[in-house]
């Protein structure tokens, strides 16, 4: 993929709300992959999560917001728990769907929910859910 | 020893078969469980925002009911007990935060709470030493597996109180309950969570990932300490449902097709930790809602549960 880099989107205004919102200095991170080698959901993702903050370091927003990985992120915390540099990857997963659910819409139909699994599910897969899909 | 006790939405609804367990363990072992007053759900997942103020108000509001009840507050649900003691966290740590909340919940809460896990409470103040004296029916020759999942690990600085990486409470408690604690290599592993509403497949290969670790170490029965995971868990295996069905084949993000290699898997019982905890110390009963799981693990414990209650 090429990508062109410039200072005005390396430091756009969206990447400073992702750190402003998550918390994180995207720059500590330096590309170990760590975080992908142990993520429990990186086989079913488009992307690996190493991935998704170092197209965020290069001002890449849109791209990672095109990525189903920020929704197949379940905010398990391993990624934070064994990262060398202390980077909570989970909370910048979270400040790209904030984003995301702003900017494009749920990514979750409540009312597509079977019946059925309204009746089997416990509460806490819901509020869980909605609070991760909807806005 | 009297102690306030938050049981959650789960298991005031869903989860009656932990939530009962949990009751009936503690009082057998001298702790008495106080349910709060009043309480709401804490919201099931910690806000991950710096600036979600919103979504830490449910979980601050617990905790200004759990001070007016004492200084420590037992949680039995380890996702809520994650979400509690990592708000409990910013509003002792955060000046800023503190200030907001108590505003919006109208309320003058420091953060002066402990808040402790059942299995943490069971560890450190009445101690496994003593639980395995109160065993009635040890289990002996049973291999369980002990699946922490993530809310009692991560982030190891806010909620451990174990080794994050090789935690090793809940095996102990399974080998004071006379049980071999089999060592295997997912027992900190996420399940997929709350994924499920969004992709059941994706969640149905995390979980049985998990459960093939276990089965391979020769594990005949998992124990866990969250609704969520015993639900993910269990249902993945649940004979002839439509989980069945995604065992073969799982669809992952770029629409391929991957082969699962759990086709053949033998379905193993999931069951609560305190489940497991009751039936040692004779107390199993209907109130454990053992019929209630997708797998049923009667047969497994056969051998352990009470003569009356087996009928």
């Amino acid at each position: 993929m090429r990508v062109k880099l410039s200072a005005a989107t390396l430091r756009s205004d969206l990447v400073r709300r992702i750190e402003e919102i998550s918390g994180q200095d995207l720059l500590a991170c330096y590309q170990c992959g760590e975080c992908s080698a142990g993520c429990p959901v990186a086989f079913a993702m488009d992307m690996l999560p190493s991935q998704v903050i170092r197209l965020v370091q290069l001002g890449q927003v849109e791209e990672a917001l095109d990525s189903e990985t920020i929704w197949f992120c379940a905010a398990c915390q391993t990624c934070y728990a064994r990262c060398p540099k202390g980077v909570d990857l989970s909370r910048i997963m979270e400040a790209l769907r904030e984003i995301a659910l702003q900017e494009r819409g749920d990514h979750l139909d409540i009312a597509a929910i079977r019946p059925e699994e309204l009746a089997e599910f416990p509460q806490q897969a819901f509020i869980g859910g909605f609070r991760k899909y909807t806005s | 020893m009297e102690i306030p006790y938050y049981p959650g939405c789960t298991l005031n609804t869903k989860g009656k078969g932990f939530d009962y367990s949990v009751r009936a363990s503690a009082r057998e072992l001298g702790l008495e469980l106080v349910e709060l007053e009043t309480w709401n759900c804490c919201g099931a997942t910690f806000p991950l925002l710096v600036d979600n103020m919103l979504d830490l108000a449910g979980p601050a509001r617990v905790l200004v009911s759990a001070r007016q009840a004492g200084r420590r507050l037992a949680v039995a649900c380890s996702t809520c007990y994650n979400v509690l003691k990592r708000t409990n966290r910013v509003i002792r740590e955060d000046e800023d935060s503190r200030e907001k909340l108590n505003f919006f919940i109208e309320a003058d809460y420091s953060g002066d709470l402990e808040v402790l896990d059942l299995l943490q409470i069971l560890r450190d103040d009445i101690g496994f030493d003593r639980i395995k004296e109160a065993v009635k029916k040890p289990l002996s020759g049973l291999k369980v597996a002990a699946y922490y999942g993530c809310m009692v690990l991560r982030p190891p600085s806010e909620v451990a109180y174990d080794d994050p990486e090789h935690p090793r409470a809940l095996d102990d408690l399974i080998t004071a309950l006379g049980a071999e604690a089999v060592d295997y290599s997912h027992k900190g592993e996420c399940c997929g969570a709350y994924l499920a509403v969004k992709s059941a497949e994706v969640t149905a290969e995390m979980s049985f990932t998990i459960l093939a670790s276990a089965r391979r170490s020769g594990a005949e029965l998992v124990v866990t300490n969250c609704p969520l995971c015993q639900f993910n868990l269990d249902r993945v295996q649940e004979a002839g449902g439509k989980m069945q069905e995604a065992r073969g084949r799982v669809q992952d993000a770029r629409g391929r097709v991957q082969d699962s290699r759990y086709a053949g898997f033998q379905p193993i019982p999931v069951l609560y930790f305190t489940q497991l905890l009751g039936i040692a110390l004779g107390l199993y009963s209907e109130g454990f809602e053992l019929d209630r799981h997708y797998v049923d693990p009667r047969p497994v414990l056969s051998n352990y549960l009470n003569e009356q209650a087996r009928s």
